[in-house]
């Protein structure tokens, strides 16, 4: 699904990312493991073209996308979301949703004047979907509420619906249980667990070694830019070296 | 009757000017320091080819032709910049607009201006009286006022907020900012030509000092006091100020204070956009979020 080949940035003096290779199946939940400061977010930010690569090469479904656009990448599939939860603060909570789906016909400017009934037809379809994905998580009665009204983990949860609303067929998640109540994060991991039976594939940042044990059938660990270990999570947990890494003896 | 008439028809013209800002500022958040450039582009247009004898539609369409291709190969560099610097790009380009109005005499004849521009004919039928000004010009209100509503209440427009909002999320979720923000600056770039268009029709006389940097402000503070990103803030905010500004005017006032006036018309007006930051930064009007979308029914 996803390959990596031989990624590398540096910034300044420092080797963010060095020679990083991986291969990413599809369907599958992938973990990034590592110290802060190891480079995980700088990989993130070079796959999905935030940051320019220095070398190397990647390919998403076999098509080379590395040198693309954010906004490229993202339309081809491959959508990720943000250490901080990054909702539109003053948009609804509602607008938000509505925002994700891609490629809508009511964003060009000549189909609001030419094509009003397909337009009008998405905007419903994508209306329905959006209230029931609402309604699933909780937030109905909040549907018309400005989303920096919400709390930070209803914020981290309306991240989780948009992605679904967004649709895309890989996803990379920067730390999405960090900073909220156990009981949430049970509902982000089952919205990643549900996503994934959906035929989603999963590349995701975390601390939370629960969450990694869970959810993720393969881990890569990550320090000093320099992928050191990976394996499933059970093998990475007693891989000496990682511990090394964490506790730095 | 006549001085009412007048302050409507101020009124409305700055209204669409607002309403054009609004786009870009309230909706997009652009902030367009530059705008007066646009609004001056329309109104030279128009008047150089009406008084060379073309037919007023064309003066128009030329004028909202070439306020948008302006808006187009002005956004395509400066969009690029984020925040501060793209108000200081604008900012540049409106002097600069002002310049080429002032030195460039074979086509503007420079400060002397442009007297006697005529009123306008559309269709055959001649808008020379007040009322009939009125009426043409609350057309163009009303064409405006709905044409960017539909704009806003689009998906399109929601894209316009997000990126307002956060650019790079926006961007991560596969809208490409950079070209929604060319649409919002060149629509809203039309319709200020629009607005100066029928300004020049009404004064029938310009000249490169009524498109100062103060012009922009005034519409800034429009826009900020009505409430950007509002539907109606725009109306509102230039109900008040132009009926205010205008209404100075006719104050009789003992000649020897008269020179006063306009020193302190800018000072209340710069007095009003501190307080308005200070204690209501949102505008009058408050932006809400929108209930119901077009053309869907409540799915409830």
């Amino acid at each position: 699904m996803l390959e990596l080949r031989g990624l590398s940035k540096a910034f300044g003096g420092i080797q963010a990312v060095v020679d990083f290779s991986a291969r990413l199946e599809k369907n599958r939940i992938t973990g990034l493991i590592g110290p802060n400061g190891s480079g995980k977010t700088t990989l993130f930010n070079l796959i999905t073209g935030f940051i320019k690569l220095d070398r190397g090469e990647v390919f998403f479904k076999k098509e080379k996308i590395d040198g693309l656009l954010p906004h490229e990448i993202a339309s081809r599939g491959l959508v990720r979301t943000f250490q901080l939860s990054r909702v539109f603060p003053r948009m609804t909570v509602l607008e938000n949703l509505l925002l994700a789906p891609q490629g809508q016909m009511g964003e060009k400017l000549w189909a609001l004047g030419l094509k009003r009934e397909r337009v009008r037809d998405e905007e419903n379809r994508n209306l329905k979907k959006a209230l029931s994905l609402i309604e699933k998580i909780g937030l109905l009665p909040l549907k018309d509420e400005f989303a920096e009204n919400l709390s930070y983990g209803q914020q981290k949860l309306l991240e989780m619906a948009r992605l679904f609303m967004a649709n895309p067929e890989m996803i990379l998640l920067d730390e999405p249980t960090a900073g909220i109540n156990p009981l949430m994060i049970r509902k982000i991991m089952d919205f990643i667990l549900t996503m994934r039976e959906m035929g989603k594939t999963f590349f995701i940042i975390e601390h939370n070694m629960d969450v990694i044990i869970e959810c993720c059938d393969w881990v890569f660990v990550l320090d000093h830019g320099e992928k050191i270990s990976e394996g499933t999570p059970e093998e990475i947990q007693n891989d000496p070296r990682v511990i090394e890494a964490y506790l730095g003896t | 009757m006549d001085l009412f008439l007048h302050l409507c028809v101020m009124c409305l013209i700055y209204i669409i000017f607002a309403l054009s800002l609004n786009l870009e500022i309230g909706y997009t958040g652009l902030f367009n320091f530059g705008h007066v450039a646009f609004f001056g582009i329309g109104a030279y247009t128009s008047a150089l080819l009406t008084l060379h004898h073309f037919p007023f539609e064309l003066g128009l369409v030329m004028a909202l032709t070439l306020s948008g291709i302006f808006g187009f190969l002005l956004g395509l560099p400066s969009l690029r910049l984020r925040g501060d610097f793209f108000g200081i790009a604008t900012l540049g380009f409106g002097e600069m607009i002002r310049m080429v109005f002032q030195n460039e005499v074979w086509l503007t004849k420079g400060p002397m201006g442009l007297p006697g521009i005529p009123k306008p004919t559309l269709f055959s039928f001649r808008f020379a009286t007040l009322p009939q000004y009125f009426l043409l010009t609350l057309g163009f209100t009303a064409i405006t006022f709905l044409f960017l509503r539909i704009l806003i209440r689009s998906p399109f427009g929601r894209v316009l907020k997000a990126i307002r909002e956060d650019e790079i999320a926006a961007e991560a979720l596969g809208k490409n900012a950079y070209r929604f923000k060319i649409k919002s600056f060149v629509v809203g770039s039309i319709f200020a030509g629009l607005a100066g268009a029928l300004w020049g029709h009404y004064t029938t006389f310009i000249s490169p000092n009524d498109f100062t940097l103060l012009e922009t402000i005034l519409v800034l503070l429009i826009v900020v006091l009505g409430g950007k990103g509002t539907e109606w803030g725009p109306l509102l905010g230039a109900a008040l100020l132009i009926f205010f500004q205008e209404s100075l005017r006719f104050l009789r006032l003992p000649p020897e204070y008269g020179r006063y006036l306009a020193p302190l018309q800018q000072m209340i007006f710069g007095a009003l956009l501190i307080f308005m930051m200070l204690f209501r930064p949102e505008g009058l009007i408050k932006e809400r979020g929108r209930r119901v979308y077009a053309g869907t029914q409540r799915v409830e």
